[in-house]
């Protein structure tokens, strides 16, 4: 029973030293340095916020680049992020992949099928990947350009400007943020 | 040379090099011995007069056990009252409602055994006042539970005789304010200035630019991930864990996070040899942990990279490895180094899906966490090393017809049973769960059926999501193979009941055999003692481990793993 006691008081001493000491220097300090003070970083054009930097959203007209399939609710439904938990050999998920490739296939006729990169066909961890390969962006541009009609070389001199390189160059991936490169393309109209 | 290796490379390098430093200030720390950190003392001693504790009274390992337990309880009920009536407490902006009550038991017990395992999704599932008072004070205090355990443990086996294994108030206490909280604020900072957030604003609405409308989930994620890592905890502030793009922003952040699952863990393993003053011990045990944790590295890394050879079949380009239910940011390598790390340990955090990654990554995530072992959990996969060691110095001793002794003290018929009943648990448990799992998919579709069908993948995949849950449930880990639906009333309670057996059973009987152990006359070294910190004697527990360990989980990878393997 003594015990007892001491593990009551031992926790809420643990609450204010943890659940609100921390916390609060933490959350001074997210004031401070933090992108957004404390909140998610956002992504302006013309001085409305379109989304958050880090979240990927929703793109499914020609006029944009598309990011990856995703299994977030109805799709990149940042209040319940989720993966696909497919497994590798589960029949199902293989003919969903087929079906997406034929569906990325019609609205990109000019490639061919091994031009089509895995990443754009299968869908991410959070299902809110806010990214895409450098690859994936090139192999929009054609269909992007037609449709907002500029010329292939306007957009991909976007592209080539908004691919991120890996961290301190050499550690990482390479990635393209998806919406950070529809908002330049909107930018550049 | 390719950057998704170097960055696996860098990281790797980054956390051997750290532990060394680190595990040397955490032996001193529990010594009582002076550190750059003592001017927190003030505040220790204000802890401790607040709760009624004395600090300094002397503990056997019974005493110490009771009050561990205690504690442990107390905490369990605070969590199940604050978990039921969360919708009615404050900080609450996006009205999420309390929590059943099999769903609170799981969630409750699960945070108490620092596993973490989670069958809500953080974003509906709890407010941000349980957030705080229950899943990140867990994430601290249980952490600091473990690691007071090793503390008593190696204050018992570092003398010669005594009664006494320190106080576990104590290390419970000065673990949270030495070890866990100054490296949790620095990780904090980082990933804040990385673009976690750390608010009490609700949901984000935005405007996407199609026009549809967007809640962008946040609150004080950036307080909660650098404890969740660095405490073998695991729980994610978000559903999808480390995956999601706040909860983890850029590679440089997964780094600092990759960093923060290993760090402890490994610095316990050196702490052990500077506490002792035994350090080519410290450094053996080290040794055998990094050589199998560098396997499971390498071939989780080619794994991934390689690719799903059935998308290869489809003749499109695969390039960057196997990236379903994985991260561009992130990459298959950095994936893939996580998973092995989060599993060697008993972190559970995820960076990606392991549902689908390929079969022997999942084997290898399985195979890690059924052995429960290489580096563990902060403290206690220390702890369970020690009980590796006391069967290995056992056989060997009969092996070369030498009186089997540890550290100067026999081991003894009572010791050898208590490591032989820790050690045989942990693959009953998660061999009894499965098959009477698969039992009841097979015999009773009806109530599978009434559970939601549990299964999100048919055929051997489906055998291992079962495999994997009860697997990460009794290894404390908590990642699982999230295809499967465990929120319901078989898994909530099978699992809780998995959860306590496997964090307490071993605990109780680790701190038993240290304080018997302790207890015994010291025997001097001499010519005839069977030396401990020898590369023979590494290469022979890890022997034993593998034996008693992994092969007692063969044939059920056979049927799972391994048969998926070969269906690719």
């Amino acid at each position: 029973m003594k015990n007892f006691i001491k593990s009551f008081r031992l926790t809420l001493v643990f609450c204010v030293f943890f659940s609100v000491c921390y916390i609060l220097v933490l959350w001074i300090f997210a004031q401070f340095a933090g992108p957004n003070s404390g909140n998610a970083e956002v992504v302006e054009l013309n001085g409305k916020v379109v989304g958050a930097a880090n979240v990927g959203q929703s793109f499914t007209e020609d006029i944009y680049f598309w990011g990856r399939p995703s299994c977030a609710g109805e799709g990149y439904d940042a209040a319940s992020s989720a993966g696909s938990n497919k497994g590798p050999t589960n029949e199902e998920y293989l003919a969903e992949v087929e079906a997406r490739i034929d569906t990325f296939l019609k609205h990109h006729p000019y490639l061919s099928r091994k031009e089509v990169p895995a990443e754009m066909v299968t869908a991410s961890g959070s299902g809110l990947d806010p990214d895409i390969t450098p690859a994936c962006a090139y192999v929009q541009v054609q269909r992007v350009a037609k449709a907002r009609g500029m010329s292939e070389e306007t957009v991909k001199a976007i592209v080539d400007k908004a691919v991120e390189k890996p961290f301190m160059g050499i550690f990482g991936t390479e990635k393209v943020n998806v919406l950070k490169l529809n908002a330049a393309l909107e930018k550049a109209k | 040379m390719n950057t998704e290796v170097l960055g696996v490379i860098a990281q790797i390098v980054l956390m051997v090099v750290l532990s060394y430093p680190l595990g040397k200030y955490i032996a001193k720390v529990y010594k009582g011995e002076k550190t750059w950190s003592d001017f927190m003392k003030p505040v220790e001693r204000v802890m401790f007069k607040l709760s009624g504790i004395n600090p300094n009274e002397e503990m056997n390992w019974k005493q110490f056990l009771r009050a561990l337990l205690v504690v442990n309880l107390f905490w369990f009920l605070w969590g199940m009252v604050l978990l039921v009536t969360q919708g009615v407490l404050p900080l609450n902006p996006d009205g999420n409602v309390g929590q059943t009550a099999h769903q609170a038991f799981n969630t409750c017990i699960s945070f108490m055994v620092n596993c973490n395992l989670q069958h809500y999704s953080g974003e509906s599932g709890l407010t941000y006042f349980t957030q705080l008072f229950v899943i990140m004070l867990f994430q601290f205090i249980t952490a600091a539970t473990g690691m007071a355990a090793m503390a008593g443990i190696m204050k018992a086996l570092a003398a010669k005789t005594t009664q006494t294994i320190g106080n576990f108030w104590n290390y419970l206490v000065l673990s949270c304010t030495r070890v866990l909280l100054p490296l949790s604020l620095v990780v904090g900072f980082i990933l804040i200035v990385q673009g976690t957030p750390m608010g009490f604003d609700g949901k984000m609405k935005v405007t996407t630019m199609e026009g549809a409308t967007q809640y962008v989930s946040q609150g004080p994620t950036a307080a909660i991930v650098p404890i969740k890592q660095l405490g073998t905890n695991g729980g994610g502030y978000f559903g999808v864990n480390s995956s999601h793009p706040l909860e983890n922003p850029t590679y440089f952040a997964n780094m600092v996070e990759c960093w923060s699952i290993l760090i402890i863990p490994m610095a316990m393993a050196f702490a052990f040899g500077f506490y002792l003053k035994r350090k080519k011990l410290g450094y053996s045990i080290y040794g055998v942990m990094l050589f199998a944790y560098l396997v499971g590295v390498c071939i989780n890394v080619s794994q991934e990279m390689g690719g799903n050879p059935r998308i290869d079949e489809m003749g499109i380009a695969q390039d960057n490895g196997a990236m379903e239910g994985k991260e561009i940011r992130l990459g298959s390598a950095a994936t893939a180094l996580w998973s092995i790390t989060t599993t060697v340990t008993s972190n559970g955090s995820v960076n990606g899906m392991h549902d689908s990654t390929m079969p022997l990554s999942g084997m290898m995530e399985m195979l890690n966490m059924q052995i429960n072992t290489w580096f563990g959990g902060v403290g206690v996969g220390w702890m369970n090393y020690f009980t590796f060691i006391i069967i290995a110095v056992f056989i060997s001793g009969l092996m070369v017809g030498r009186t089997p002794e540890f550290l100067g003290h026999k081991v003894e018929a009572r010791e050898m049973k208590i490591a032989s009943i820790v050690a045989l648990l942990h693959p009953f448990i998660i061999l009894v769960g499965t098959a009477l799992a698969a039992y009841l998919f097979v015999h009773a579709p009806a109530f599978v059926e009434s559970e939601g069908g549990w299964l999100n993948n048919p055929g051997y995949h489906g055998l291992s999501e079962m495999l994997y849950e009860y697997t990460s449930c009794a290894a404390n880990n908590g990642s699982g193979f999230e295809g499967l639906g465990d929120n319901t009333w078989f898994w909530n309670y099978s699992c809780g009941i998995v959860l306590i057996l496997g964090r307490f059973v071993p605990i109780v009987g680790q701190v038993a055999i240290a304080g018997i152990l302790a207890k015994k006359k010291f025997i001097p070294e001499s010519a005839g003692t069977l030396q401990t910190d020898t590369v023979t004697f590494g290469v022979m527990t890890f022997a034993v481990i593998f034996i008693v360990a992994a092969l007692s989980f063969f044939p059920v990878h056979a049927l799972s793993t391994i048969a998926e393997h070969l269906s690719l």
